[in-house]
């Protein structure tokens, strides 16, 4: 089981937790295209590798924020705040 | 095709039971890869091995090789709980998994390999309210499809499975449900195998040990790939390759709307027979089937976090085995024997995508998520088509792309609940 560190509440087990999907996406402009829009919706990098995600701590404080995670290993290696550009130290 | 068992029979057998079962030959050829193909297939799974075997069968496209990172029916095609069904709600995905399920029906005599299907039906579990009033429905919509289901009584369940606790106290109570008859089960490892050995038959290389790792693009299009065991060139290529779909479209430079998640399964110790249909509570996620060797096959629902990890995590694994406990109380003495995961790749509608992508040339099947097992015939017939002619099957037209930028999703997750 995956202990997460909440920012609030410290580390807590997995099914504490919900992820929310792919961090920092950008919303595109309203007059988008169908192909921009449908990119923004449902294309992904689904990388094999480091993801930066989102997840709340849905049976704890409510609190959202962000996790730089391997999807390979699924160590976590950055815990940071939902509004931060991820951290440096996090290879791309 | 020297050095290849050329047909199983009665008489096979017989004759092998008189000689010490000493002139068994394998299955398939093992072959070196040649540098030039009509048509290569990333992926040695159900569906890329389907997939060559009806190029060459169907369209006469016999100059293929399947390459395959691991070995023949590792990945996902060895991993699932081996159900096959075609309870679908919209017409689109019940004509596609039906035509599925019929190729399965007749698929041990068409490639002459028992791929041991067992038509032991399928029971959905109504837990409430709600359930019985979506369940009619979804049943309803199948018989509008063609596709036989029957709503059943909570006494009726109760002689399909008598194991299972239908008692009025129960943790999760069964108000009633429906049943597919013509779903059940197939030997997984035999369709891969089957596939293989018929697909070698009619002239496919199918090369084991032979990682992708870039693609050869030539103005604009796929000229071949480089891999770990050299460079093979083609001018048409197709991706089966579920949960490693969107690294093969990175390496071919375009994205896919396509999730990787771990589902895992796991079965207990072989008891005696005292299943014989499979049990599905999608309200809990729970399905339970018996093999046929008598291990008691339990599957469960996805880790909802992205991975590649072929493993399942624990969280789910408690909830999988508390929830069948509570259908099945008698299953709880069981020691577990194994457990496994597979990465299967999740998109937003839980509808496959079979077709072209952005690259002239290449081509993909993906998106079957949690249920490609059942889709090995049609996924690898409709891929087929598309590579040999250039057009979709008609089965697969719906099943585009471009159907994520369009809107025209075909919603199954939402629809018909199934396990995703």
């Amino acid at each position: 089981m995956m202990q997460i560190r909440c920012i609030r509440c410290g580390a807590r087990d997995e099914n504490e937790f919900v992820c929310g999907g792919t961090s920092h996406l950008t919303r595109p402009p309203l007059g988008a295209s169908d192909a921009l829009w449908g990119e923004y919706l449902y294309f992904r990098d689904n990388p094999k590798g480091i993801h930066l995600e989102r997840w709340r701590h849905v049976h704890g404080c409510g609190l959202w924020f962000n996790l730089a995670r391997s999807t390979v290993t699924h160590a976590i290696l950055a815990v940071y705040p939902i509004d931060a550009a991820p951290p440096r130290m996090v290879p791309r | 095709m020297s050095g290849m068992q050329k047909n199983y029979s009665a008489w096979a057998l017989v004759r092998g039971a008189l000689s010490g079962h000493r002139h068994w030959l394998p299955a398939w050829r093992e072959v070196k890869p040649k540098s030039t193909y009509d048509v290569l297939i990333i992926g040695g799974g159900g569906h890329g091995l389907a997939t060559a075997y009806y190029l060459a069968k169907n369209h006469g496209v016999r100059n293929v090789a399947v390459l395959e990172k691991g070995w023949i029916g590792g990945g996902n095609t060895g991993r699932n709980t081996t159900i096959v069904r075609s309870n679908y709600l919209y017409p689109e995905s019940a004509r596609l998994y039906d035509h599925s399920l019929q190729l399965y029906e007749g698929l041990s005599q068409d490639l002459n390999f028992n791929i041991m299907l067992s038509q032991r039906g399928l029971v959905l579990l109504a837990h409430s309210r709600h359930d019985l009033d979506s369940m009619a429905r979804w049943a309803n919509a199948m018989r509008m499809n063609g596709i036989g289901a029957e709503l059943l009584t909570v006494n009726e369940i109760a002689r399909l499975a008598p194991a299972l606790d239908v008692s009025s106290d129960a943790r999760l109570p069964v108000l009633g449900g429906f049943y597919q008859r013509r779903a059940g089960t197939a030997r997984h490892d035999a369709v891969a195998w089957g596939y293989a050995r018929a697909a070698s038959a009619l002239g496919v290389d199918i090369i084991q040990n032979c990682e992708v790792n870039e693609f050869l693009l030539e103005s604009g299009r796929v000229a071949g790939v480089k891999s770990t065991r050299g460079t093979i060139r083609a001018e048409r290529v197709g991706i089966a390759a579920a949960g490693h779909s969107s690294v093969l479209a990175k390496l071919a430079g375009f994205r896919l709307p396509v999730t990787s998640y771990a589902l895992q399964a796991m079965v207990s110790e072989p008891i005696k027979p005292v299943l014989d249909t499979v049990v599905l509570s999608p309200g809990t996620g729970a399905y339970v089937s018996q093999s046929d060797k008598g291990e008691i096959v339990m599957g469960a629902m996805l880790d909802l976090f992205p991975s590649y990890a072929q493993r399942g995590s624990f969280a789910v694994k408690q909830a999988i085995i508390a929830a069948t406990l509570e259908l099945f109380p008698s299953f709880s003495r069981l020691q577990l024997m194994r457990q496994w995961g597979g990465i299967v790749d999740v998109v937003h509608d839980s509808s496959p995508i079979i077709g072209p992508t952005p690259v002239k040339g290449l081509y993909i099947n993906c998106g079957w998520g949690t249920g490609g097992f059942k889709a090995i015939p049609v996924g690898g017939l409709t891929l087929a088509h598309v590579l040999a002619t250039g057009r979709s099957h008609e089965l697969a037209e719906p099943f585009q792309l471009e159907r994520f930028t369009s809107g025209r999703l075909i919603d199954e997750a939402a629809a018909s609940g199934i396990a995703h």
